[in-house]
Formats: C-alpha cells, sequence, structure tokens
C-alpha cells in the first residue's frame, strides 16, 4: 500500500511539473522523482477545500480519486457530493461548489453563466469517466449474442417479445434460440447510463426507436427495477431478461456484441475510449471545452458506441490562487494514468487514452488564478 | 396574573395548592403539545410551499408532460393497492396470531413467540427489500402464473403474469409481513384484557372456547384491532425502500396486480427519481408526498372515527 502511495506521488508530482506529453511521463516514472515547478504549488503546500457536486455514476470512481487526492494532499478538504448532474452544474454556476461532475455538458445558457462565474475567463469541460453500457441478458446455454441496433430497440420497446424471433435469429445463425419470453429490463430511477443507452436508441434506430434521449425511461410499462446492482439481480434471478449496465457490473450475464460498421463489437474499456477518442467535439466551445457529441453511428471497427461520458466541469480562472492549485492538482491526478487505474479498479470504468489525456493536460496546466 | 386574582378564581380552584413544581411540569406538558403541533404545521407549511409550484404549473411542464394528476394518479393508486393488500395479508393473520398467544398457547411458548414476532418489527426495511426481491419473488412467479391461469377473469390476475415475480402482489405480501407485528401486539393487548367475567360467563354458559372467543373476546377487541390495522396501514403506506427495491413499477394506473408493469408508489418514486431531479421535477415530487400526507391523515382521521363509533357499545369503557 506504501509502496502504491510513494509511486502516486512521483506521478502527481511529474504530472504537475512538466508538460511533458503523457508517454514520457510514464516513462520518468521509474526513472527520476523530479519536484517543483511551474505552478509553485508542491505537495506539502496545498490546502484548504475542494467541493466537487455532481453525478452518481461517478461516484465509485471519485472515491477512488478522493482516497489517492487525500494520500497526496492530506491538507486539503476534499469532498465530493454525489447530488445528480443537474444539480452538480448548478451549484458549479452559483459558485458553491468549485468543480462539477457532469454527464451531459453545458448547455448554451448554462455556458454563459458559467463564462460569468469563472470571472469571464475560459471554463474546462473534460471527459474524464468513461464507462462502456453492456446490453446483458440471462439466457440458458446462450452467452453471446450478436444484436443490431434495431433489433435491441424491438427487444426495449417490447416488439420483439421472444427469444427465437426471426430478427434475433438472423443475427444469429449459430445460436440456439430458445421460444422463452423476453423480459426487458429498464432502470426505475433517473440515469445517466438510461439517458446514453436511449440517445443510441434514438440516434441508431430511429425508425423503431422514436423516443427523445431522456434520464428517465420513456416508455410506459415493462419490467423495471432500482440502480444497476437492481437491474443485474433481476436480470439474474429471471430467465429470459434483458437489460442495459455498466458493462463492469455485467458479471455472469451474457454480453451482447452490438452491430457496428459490417461487424459486431462488445463492449470493452478500448472501444468505448476510442470511440470516446475519435468523437467529434461539441462546435463553438472554448479552446479547453473538450465537451463531445458521441458519435453513436460509429462505423470504425473496434469503436463501441454505447458508453456514458461523464465531465469534470471546472473553471480555467479561480479567483483564489489556493483554489487554483487544489483544482489543478486534483485534475491532474484523474487524468494521470495512476488516477485512472485506480478508478477503474474501483469503478470498472474504461481509463481514457493517451490522446484524451494530452488534450485534457494541457487544459489543467492551463488553470491559474486570477491575478 | 395580578395580586387581585381571588375574587374571579373558580371555587373548584380556590382549594388547589399550586408548587412550583406543578407549574414547570404542567408548562413543559403544554409545551410539548404545543411543539409537536407546530412540527406538524410545520411540515404541513413546508409541503404546501414547496408543492405550489408544481400545482400552478402547465402541465405540459410536469414530468410526463400531462399534468400533475396523471402524473401522481397512478401512483395515488399503486399506494393505495400495495397497502390493501398488504392489509389484507396482515389482517387475519395478525388476528389469529393474537388470539392463539393470548388463548391457545401454553403459557411458555406464547410469552416466546410474541418476542419472536415483536422482532419481526426490528427488521430493516431494506432488509425486507432484499429478501423479497432475491428470494421471495423468483418462487412467486409459479404462484403468479397459476393466479392468472385460474382467475384471470378478475381484472386484479388479468396477466400477463410476470416472469420476475416484482409485482404489487408480492409488494403486498411483503410489507403484509412488516406490518404484521404492528397489528398483532395491538390486538393482543386487547384481546388479554377481555373482561375475564364476560368470558367466565360465556364458557359457564356452556360456550365452546371458540364460542366463547366469538362472543366475548371479538367483540371487546374489534375497535383495538381496527386501530391497529390503521397504524399498520400508515406504515404500508409509507413505506420506502423496500417498495422501491422489490416492485418493478413506473407504469400507469392499472389495477392488474400481477404483471410486470405496476404503478410505482408515491413513497418509492419520490426515492427513486429525488436523487437526480432538478426544478419543477422536485415540487411536482413535493407535491406527491403532499398528496400522501393527506392521504395518511385520512386514513387516520378514519381510523380514530370508527374506533370512537365502537368503542360506545363494545364495553371496552
Amino acid at each position: 500500500m506504501k509502496l502504491s502511495t510513494r509511486s502516486r506521488a512521483v506521478v502527481l508530482s511529474t504530472a504537475l511539473a512538466s508538460t511533458l506529453t503523457l508517454a514520457a511521463c510514464g516513462a520518468a516514472n521509474e526513472s527520476e522523482g523530479s519536484s517543483g515547478g511551474g505552478s509553485g504549488s508542491s505537495a506539502a503546500e496545498l490546502s484548504g477545500e475542494l467541493v466537487g457536486v455532481g453525478a452518481t455514476s461517478q461516484q465509485s470512481a471519485m472515491e477512488a480519486w478522493q482516497a489517492g487526492f487525500e494520500g497526496e494532499y492530506p491538507d486539503v478538504q476534499f469532498s465530493y457530493a454525489p447530488e445528480g448532474s443537474g444539480a452538480g452544474r448548478e451549484q458549479f454556476v452559483n459558485g458553491s461548489a468549485d468543480f462539477a461532475g457532469s454527464d451531459a455538458a453545458l448547455d448554451e445558457e448554462e455556458l454563459t453563466a458559467a463564462a460569468e462565474r469563472c470571472g469571464g475567463g475560459e471554463v474546462f469541460e473534460l471527459p474524464n469517466y468513461i464507462s462502456p453500457i453492456a446490453v446483458a441478458f440471462n439466457l440458458e446455454g446462450v452467452d453471446e449474442l450478436n444484436l443490431s441496433p434495431a433489433t435491441i430497440a424491438g427487444i426495449f420497446s417490447n416488439t420483439i417479445t421472444t427469444w427465437n424471433d426471426p430478427a434475433i435469429a438472423a443475427e444469429n445463425p449459430d445460436a440456439t434460440l430458445p421460444d422463452t419470453a423476453i423480459t426487458a429490463v429498464h432502470r426505475a430511477d433517473d440515469s445517466g447510463t438510461t439517458e446514453n443507452f436511449t440517445d443510441y436508441l434514438f440516434q441508431a434506430a430511429g425508425d423503431v426507436w422514436t423516443s427523445e434521449p431522456d434520464g428517465e425511461w420513456p416508455l410506459p410499462g415493462g419490467e423495471s427495477a432500482q440502480g444497476t446492482s437492481g437491474v443485474i439481480e433481476v436480470v439474474t434471478n429471471t430467465p429470459g431478461a434483458i437489460t442495459y449496465a455498466d458493462a463492469s457490473r455485467a458479471g455472469e450475464l451474457g454480453v451482447a456484441a452490438v452491430a457496428v460498421g459490417g461487424e459486431f463489437v462488445a463492449p470493452s474499456a478500448e472501444a468505448a475510449a476510442a470511440v470516446v477518442e475519435n468523437s467529434p467535439a461539441v462546435e463553438g466551445r472554448g479552446e479547453y471545452d473538450f465537451a463531445i457529441e458521441v458519435n453513436r453511428l460509429t462505423e470504425e471497427s473496434g469503436e463501441y458506441p454505447i458508453v456514458l461520458v461523464s465531465y469534470h466541469i471546472g473553471c480555467i480562472e479561480y479567483d483564489d490562487q489556493a483554489k487554483a492549485d487544489n483544482v489543478k492538482a486534483f485534475m491532474s491526478y484523474v487524468i494521470s494514468e495512476d488516477g485512472q487505474a485506480t478508478a477503474s479498479e474501483n469503478a470498472g470504468n474504461a481509463e481514457i487514452s493517451d490522446t484524451l489525456r494530452e488534450q485534457a493536460q494541457g487544459a489543467v496546466d492551463a488553470i491559474t488564478a486570477a491575478a | 396574573m395580578t395580586a387581585t386574582k381571588a375574587p374571579i378564581e373558580p371555587p373548584s380552584q380556590q382549594r388547589t395548592v399550586r408548587r412550583p413544581g406543578d407549574r414547570l411540569f404542567s408548562g413543559a406538558a403544554k409545551g410539548s403539545g404545543i411543539f409537536i403541533l407546530l412540527v406538524l404545521a410545520g411540515v404541513a407549511a413546508f409541503l404546501i410551499s414547496e408543492a405550489l409550484p408544481a400545482l400552478t404549473a402547465p402541465s405540459e411542464e410536469i414530468p410526463g408532460g400531462e399534468g400533475l394528476a396523471s402524473y401522481v394518479g397512478p401512483l395515488i393508486l399503486g399506494t393505495l393497492l400495495g397497502a390493501v393488500i398488504a392489509l389484507l395479508v396482515a389482517t387475519p393473520l395478525a388476528v389469529g396470531i393474537a388470539l392463539y398467544v393470548t388463548y391457545y398457547a401454553p403459557r411458555r411458548i406464547a410469552a416466546g413467540m410474541g418476542y419472536v414476532i415483536d422482532l419481526l418489527a426490528a427488521i430493516p426495511s431494506v432488509v425486507y427489500g432484499f429478501w423479497g426481491i432475491a428470494v421471495l419473488a423468483p418462487q412467486l412467479v409459479p404462484f403468479h402464473q397459476w393466479l392468472t391461469d385460474t382467475l384471470g377473469f378478475l381484472p386484479f390476475f388479468a396477466g400477463p403474469a410476470s416472469t420476475s415475480g416484482r409485482t404489487m402482489l408480492t409488494v403486498g405480501i411483503v410489507l403484509g409481513v412488516m406490518i404484521l407485528p404492528i397489528i398483532s401486539a395491538i390486538s393482543r393487548e386487547v384481546f388479554s384484557q377481555a373482561p375475564a367475567l364476560h368470558r367466565e360467563a360465556a364458557l359457564a354458559l356452556g360456550a365452546t372456547r371458540w364460542e366463547m372467543i366469538r362472543m366475548a373476546v371479538l367483540p371487546y377487541g374489534k375497535s383495538g384491532v381496527i386501530a391497529g390495522a390503521m397504524l399498520g396501514l400508515g406504515r404500508a403506506l409509507g413505506e420506502t425502500m423496500a417498495v422501491a427495491i422489490i416492485l418493478s413499477g413506473g407504469a400507469g394506473a392499472t389495477l392488474n396486480v400481477i404483471s410486470n408493469s405496476n404503478p410505482s408508489t408515491i413513497a418509492s418514486n419520490i426515492a427513486l427519481s429525488f436523487p437526480e431531479a432538478t426544478g419543477l421535477d422536485v415540487n411536482t415530487l413535493i407535491a406527491s408526498g403532499l398528496a400522501l400526507f393527506l392521504i395518511t391523515l385520512v386514513v387516520n382521521m378514519l381510523a380514530r372515527w370508527i374506533v370512537n363509533r365502537r368503542a360506545d357499545f363494545s364495553g371496552a369503557n
């Protein structure tokens, strides 16, 4: 335990001190323990408060980040209140939170307000938490299935009701499909997972799935359960059930590969990071605003389009030096290889790619206090 | 008070000696009484003021887009359905348990049994929730199928039967187990207070034990059983965690209690939706909470009225 803390310290101070690309940073990790540097802050000097509010999706990752961060900077009072994405953005904009965790990027109106809160300066939005959403099912004798977006939409809108439906059979010529009834299970609570999943269905299977993306399940009726653990529990206990959930939580259940271009791609950390990396940025945003529109229609091989992306939103310029240093140190840790690995171990999310890390590092390096 | 108070005082109080302890105690007691009323009034005021934006908002802004009534309506129906099933399950069982413990069981067993039943009340509702979703619901799947096969002509069992068992019926049964100790504790208490004279008279006239219970104990204990049932109903109406875990909710209004589309209940819907709710959504949830507040108020007043009405000729006084 001690060993890992020490190596984390090295990564952190290196990240703070240099603007090296992270590939170089990883190498520096082993060889040198450089210190001191640009922002003038080192581990011992940081103190004060750092308040984050936002998405519940990030909660377990945030616990890992908090533990790692507090290990480095014991004098900083860190807190993250998982009150929801909307609350996070609201409290960041009105100044009661230093940064927000949010499953959605700021909209135009919020962006204007946020710029005002940041003293007219830039706002950073970093896609630091990426999590593939798996379509998981419980079907005896079947571990893998290939499903096209239209078929998934049909299953979840209850137009495909048995497992041996011709639509499923056509995509899985090799599987022995029983005539079991399909029980499609959705989340009962308002959730970013639902919002991303319905967004995927809406974009990729628009003729079958006509409801607008929403955090609350838009269709009436059907089987529902509370939280990720709830839907997984129900699917595990119910033969013929299918749901969508954080890929890391699918456990023993069968996981569907989703049609992308001409092939079928199963959820994986790499495939999720890849689609985020290659998704177009939201247009008309600031230099350090990396809000993206996840490319649900991707046809690239090796990209998995059903992902949840959660942002960290903060200011490039803070009023107060201590605050700026704290945010900078925390974000540096979050995007570091070590920070991402720790979070991934705890929460099962996908680690961000080097390209994403590089662009985030640019924003983190730019964080300063107002003169 | 003025110094010349003696002439105004009613004669009965002239002889009462009032020591400081008396004043202090009556003041403290009065204060406590007023305080609880203030708390209640405060809660009501909070609910009303926070619900007001949702009550006055245009109907398309309410979640669901069809107005407050169509949002809260199915929730009220779900709440009442679950609670009524719970009462139907729990009341007969609780009366049976109470009668067994007070009149049938050997004394040693009776004491132990009362204790064990009271323990049911100490189990946290979240544990009931896990038990319901992991054990009871899967076990009840064949029962659901049987209900819709044999009693499918009733709207309650119209089906199609749920494949997971997480239905309003299962929720009602779990809630029934949860309120069982409340009803049985109160029933036990009143049954054991049935006047010995009445009981012995019944037996002396040649009544069997069942006839004695029917003629001397049940009429006497009726109001107590009703009071217990209403207390239990209050708990069933407001139960949150267990319902949120077990019920596959979120559907519109339906009387069908065995399909996988059930209306949610008010309390569980608040618990599930509140964490991510902002703005008007919060007001809408609080408005549904106000509805629950009013329902429990009505239930309690009804219970009070029934108990008072029966009290006159039950022999309880």
